[in-house]
């Protein structure tokens, strides 16, 4: 009896919804749409009393300029060693331990499984202090060895490594282990064949999280050639001096790997984060 | 000779001798967790207990540092901060991230552009966002002064700093919880809505009665994560206001980590930590019981 005031408010629901999609998808382009619009006009136009949305000279300068100034591409250079190692490390550790956990039998192994995923719950913050007394006695301070080691130990990686592997039948991998193939032989030719989705998931969310990880760098980090990208744009008031076409130019530099990972595997990125936050 | 490799490959292949190669799979992993994790979570508990630089330790001090915790006020005026920041952005990423994701789901046509403008923030580095934040909230030359009108230095304004910090915060990182919301709706049934719009239900009726009931574990997943998330917050107020004015911004993990390296103090940075680390705890636990007692109320 219902179904055409029914059908009524439902269209009054869409228009609604409509009208907040929009809004909210302006509010959350505008500032990158800003920091673009700033980046392309020169200098002068930052400081102008006149105020326009849009460049009136449009001009590459400030990228130019960013880009000649030095550090930028010095630091981008470091993000992506960082990142990379630090992606490609994990990736190989996690899933060997992961392997170990889901497949092997051995003794203590509940504990040691309980015991790594005790990282879950304290917040890495918490261990500023002694990591950095500790790097500092290895002489680590200002080397890429470490800024990356700290960050290879992600007990979320070896959690949804494990859950992906618990769900393989063991068929798999009797029939390899029948043919005399060692377990690190099995986990490459049997088992990461059939994980490519679940390992390319957890590895892009990973590279993401090294290349914005803020706050290790941040600690570890005191030389400006040292430093990665998130660093290094929190110094660019020193580097280009307040000049905001330029600064926006950076940012935008700086975003530019990771909004292009993002934009390239969209569908991976939300798989790894979903699967990271317990959720598949 | 292969059949005979292959044969005590076998062998090896058996639970019981499976320790073997069990630990050299996870030696790597091992190594890194004892050193980067096991070995400094003790270490910042026996710190805690003792009086030291950030060089040296120079000897124990038993709950001394405890003892000026508790009557520090710049501590608590820290942890104030840092409660006044989760209040400010916990409920408001919440329930954007929620509005966002039924945005996306609803719009099937325009869900691949609407989901990635909501997420692309999350996906940038911070000082990316610090950087822009900073240029639209100048005083006198800033898009939000010049849409508002006026010339209020938000970031350099004690009742107004912090509420800046967390409104960047929000735009930052609510893409988080958009995903986990919208993984929460595509698994509800669509059969469940077909019949109750067949019942006449709609709009409100059928988020109040199928989608909010139905996304009641992934809404307790999102509050605590970003509970805590909130409660670590430091880069954001330490790149955008260095704690000022006034300290109005410096939370607990920027006076932790003053102390330790710009006071070079190392013991009271450590009891400062265990403190954090208790509090992160303890509100987490407090939440999860909070959220199961509302569903049994309700239920």
């Amino acid at each position: 009896m219902n179904m055409s005031s029914a059908h009524k408010s439902n269209l009054g629901w869409s228009a609604v919804g409509a009208v907040c999609a929009i809004v909210l998808a302006l509010l959350w382009a505008a500032p990158l749409l800003w920091a673009l619009s700033t980046a392309l006009r020169p200098e002068l136009e930052t400081v102008s009393a006149d105020f326009h949305w849009l460049p009136q000279a449009w001009t590459l300068d400030a990228f130019r300029k960013t880009l000649a100034a030095g550090n930028l591409l010095r630091w981008l250079f470091n993000s992506a060693l960082v990142a990379l190692s630090v992606t490609v490390v994990t990736m190989a550790i996690s899933l060997m331990a992961a392997y170990a956990f889901s497949q092997l039998r051995f003794r203590g192994k509940g504990i040691l499984f309980a015991l790594a995923m005790l990282a879950f719950l304290l917040p890495f913050e918490a261990l500023l202090v002694p990591l950095f007394r500790t790097m500092n006695q290895l002489g680590m301070i200002n080397s890429y060895a470490g800024i990356v080691l700290p960050q290879v130990v992600s007990p979320v990686v070896i959690y949804v490594f494990k859950q992906f592997f618990d769900e393989i039948p063991a068929d798999f991998r009797e029939a390899a282990v029948m043919d005399g193939a060692g377990p690190l032989r099995v986990l490459w030719s049997v088992y990461l064949p059939i994980s490519g989705n679940i390992v390319w998931a957890m590895a892009i969310v990973t590279f993401i999280a090294a290349w914005n990880n803020f706050l290790w760098p941040f600690i570890i980090v005191t030389s400006t050639d040292m430093m990665t990208i998130p660093l290094g744009l929190t110094q660019t008031y020193d580097a280009f001096g307040v000049r905001y076409a330029q600064l926006m130019a950076a940012a935008l530099l700086g975003a530019f790997p990771v909004a292009l990972a993002y934009i390239l595997f969209q569908k991976k990125v939300t798989q790894g984060f979903l699967a990271a936050s317990g959720l598949k | 000779m292969q059949r005979a490799e292959s044969s005590i490959a076998a062998a090896t292949g058996s639970p019981r001798r499976e320790g073997l190669p069990a630990l050299l799979l996870l030696a790597p992993f091992l190594a890194a967790f004892i050193l980067f994790f096991l070995v400094p979570a003790f270490e910042t508990f026996w710190l805690s207990l003792t009086e030291s630089s950030l060089t040296r330790t120079n000897g124990f001090v038993g709950l001394a540092n405890y003892a000026t915790l508790v009557q520090d006020p710049s501590f608590w005026d820290a942890l104030g901060n840092t409660f006044y920041f989760a209040l400010l952005t916990v409920i408001p990423l919440t329930a954007i991230g929620l509005l966002m994701a039924m945005l996306v789901n609803h719009f099937v046509r325009a869900q691949g552009w609407l989901q990635g403008v909501f997420f692309l923030p999350f996906v940038l580095p911070i000082s990316v966002m610090t950087l822009i934040a900073d240029w639209m909230l100048q005083p006198s030359s800033g898009v939000i002064n010049h849409i508002l009108g006026g010339q209020r230095p938000w970031l350099a304004d004690p009742s107004w700093a912090l509420p800046a910090v967390a409104i960047g915060t929000v735009w930052w990182t609510v893409g988080f919880n958009m995903l986990l919301f919208l993984a929460g709706l595509r698994n509800i049934p669509a059969e469940q809505y077909e019949a109750a719009a067949l019942d006449g239900a709609s709009g409100w009726t059928l988020f109040r009665h199928i989608t909010w009931p139905a996304l009641r574990p992934v809404t307790t997943t999102a509050l605590i994560l970003q509970l805590i998330a909130s409660l670590k917050v430091f880069g954001q107020t330490y790149i955008l206001t260095s704690g000022g004015p006034f300290n109005t911004t410096r939370v607990t993990l920027h006076y932790m980590y003053e102390t330790a390296f710009t006071q070079s103090d190392a013991g009271y940075a450590a009891a400062i930590a265990m403190a954090f680390v208790a509090v992160v705890i303890l509100l987490s636990l407090l939440q999860v019981w909070l959220v199961r007692y509302l569903a049994r109320r309700d239920a």
